[in-house]
């Protein structure tokens, strides 16, 4: 018999008991996640997997601490999806390794900012976002309109295969030469205007 | 829409749930009940001794700390009852997330839905002279619009501004329509349609256009640039600068510049082009939505009257009194 007094002066006893009881949320709630369709296969066809300049623009908006202010999960209220346009759903994410839904919104959810502004916005709005929004508190990344150097790309996304994202050998292949004469600004806008395209046009 | 995710839970994995949530929910169950068989002995300490005289008291938990425990237990019955939550049991209430999202929209459609659509019946016009249509769509631009074109709508370099009556495609009331919902590209290729100008020839031909528009310029430059730009401008800008709305050529004889009119700024825009883009905002917004924004934008200032007033203009004073009712 487990006895309060046995559990209470065994180390191991008390930890694997502990861990049985933390346990039983995660095993509910994350791991039948990953064996699910909604959430392992792309919501529709146009959740492809991003192409060599999208992914450099991805790990530099990583680089930079975007999603310490910006999230990327439109929640499924009325208020969020008249301002930024259709919820996000599981399945628009199935590439993201790891997503962006970040926890934070000092600036807004940038989920489908994908072709809600101009690249020329882009490009004014990051190296310095009063040129064009006076009130805006977004710092500016004045330095991102420099040659982009990102050697390794292409084991980045032979990294990225192995973890499911169906990327062929040619692609991986020319993604040195898809880099070629860009800036880390163009990788960071070609980034931007891809997101949330999947269900863009859908209310 | 239909995101295949309905029924997900299907086979091992509804059954893994449904084991794991009632395996806990009766564990904690049987867990209390075997405590309320300890009984209470005053006095019985643990047999710790701390502190060389701290001792602990060996007592069961007090009865109305474990009834709260099993009103938790049976919470959660009820919930599972009538909440999703047993695997793939939808729960006697029906609840989904998307479900309360729907509600949530069709309930806000049901009140705001009229505001908005009375005015899809009226025209463009009609609705820009009224007031409480003018105030939805200030509104409505402030939260779509003015990143680009500014609170004021007073635009800045590279995005037009919407008050001045300089349009670069048209500022009827279709046009305007047509430009919110379906966007617009703007594209000038570098060196217009003279691609092996060398950078003086660009720079006569920057001279010659600052001078339609009266821009200090440099006449020996302007004069070899009149020469030039038939060649490298005119196929789209027309051979008297005036542009094309219909294209959306800008008009270069007018003191408008979206890239603005320093020198520097136009020998950027011959020499490397130029390109941007207007995003389309019909699928998002909707059509009464796109409707009071073109008005708005229309009754900036700047709208232009249909060139032929024929049918539209006839009707639009008889929506008016319906309009009067209603504010």
């Amino acid at each position: 018999m487990l006895t309060h007094e046995k559990i209470e002066t065994s180390n191991t006893l008390m930890i694997v008991l502990t861990l049985l009881v933390v346990s039983v949320g995660g095993l509910l709630e994350i791991v039948p996640l990953f064996f699910q369709k909604s959430t392992t296969t792309p919501v529709n066809e146009l959740v492809k997997p991003y192409d060599a300049l999208r992914l450099a623009g991805r790990d530099i908006y990583i680089r930079e601490g975007c999603y310490n202010c910006h999230s990327q999960m439109i929640r499924p209220f009325r208020a969020e999806t008249e301002r930024y346009g259709h919820y996000s759903v599981a399945g628009e994410y199935v590439y993201d390794h790891p997503f962006q839904w970040g926890s934070k919104r000092t600036g807004p959810d940038l989920h489908r900012v994908g072709g809600r502004y101009s690249d020329q916005w882009h490009k004014i709005h990051l190296l310095n976002p009063r040129d064009v929004v006076p009130e805006s508190n977004m710092p500016a990344y004045s330095w991102l309109d420099r040659p982009l150097n990102d050697p390794n790309i292409g084991a980045k996304m032979s990294a990225l295969r192995i973890v499911g994202v169906p990327y062929t050998d040619q692609e991986i292949a020319e993604a040195p030469k898809a880099l070629e004469g860009k800036t880390e600004l163009d990788a960071v806008v070609a980034y931007l205007q891809g997101l949330g395209q999947a269900l863009k046009q859908s209310r | 829409m239909n995101f295949n995710n309905t029924g997900d839970l299907v086979g091992f994995w509804n059954l893994y749930v449904v084991v794991i949530v009632a395996v806990s929910v009766i564990g904690c169950a049987v867990f209390l009940w075997m405590q309320s068989s300890a009984t209470h002995k005053p006095g019985e300490v643990t047999g710790h001794v701390w502190d060389e005289t701290l001792e602990e008291y060996s007592n069961p938990l007090p009865n109305w700390w474990r009834w709260m425990f099993y009103i938790t237990v049976i919470f959660a019955l009820v919930y599972l009852a009538l909440y999703p939550g047993l695997g793939s049991n939808t729960g006697s209430f029906g609840w989904t997330m998307r479900g309360q999202y729907d509600a949530e929209m069709a309930a806000a459609e049901q009140q705001y839905g009229p505001k908005f659509n009375q005015f899809l019946k009226q025209d463009v016009m009609t609705v820009a002279a009224n007031q409480e249509a003018k105030e939805m769509g200030a509104r409505l631009f402030q939260t779509y619009c003015a990143q680009c074109h500014g609170g004021d709508a007073g635009g800045q370099p590279s995005f037009p501004n919407l008050k001045d009556g300089d349009w670069l495609w048209g500022g009827t009331p279709e046009k305007i329509k047509e430009t919110i919902a379906a966007g617009r590209t703007g594209f000038m290729t570098p060196k217009g349609t003279k691609p092996d100008m060398d950078a003086e020839q660009v720079k006569d031909v920057v001279h010659y256009v600052r001078s339609l528009s009266g821009l200090t310029a440099d006449s020996a430059r302007a004069q070899r640039g009149q020469e030039l730009y038939p060649q490298a401008c005119a196929a789209c800008h027309g051979p008297d600068g005036k542009g094309n709305q219909d294209a959306g050529y800008p008009n270069l004889t007018d003191k408008v510049w979206l890239y603005s009119s320093r020198e520097d700024s136009m020998i950027e825009t011959v020499t490397h082009g130029r390109q941007n883009q207007m995003p389309a905002f019909g699928e998002f917004l909707g059509e009464a939505k796109i409707h009071l924004l073109t008005a708005y934008v229309w009754g900036l200032g700047g709208g232009v009257k249909p060139v032929a007033p024929a049918p539209v203009a006839e009707v639009a004073p008889a929506a008016e009194p319906a309009a009067a009712e209603q504010q």
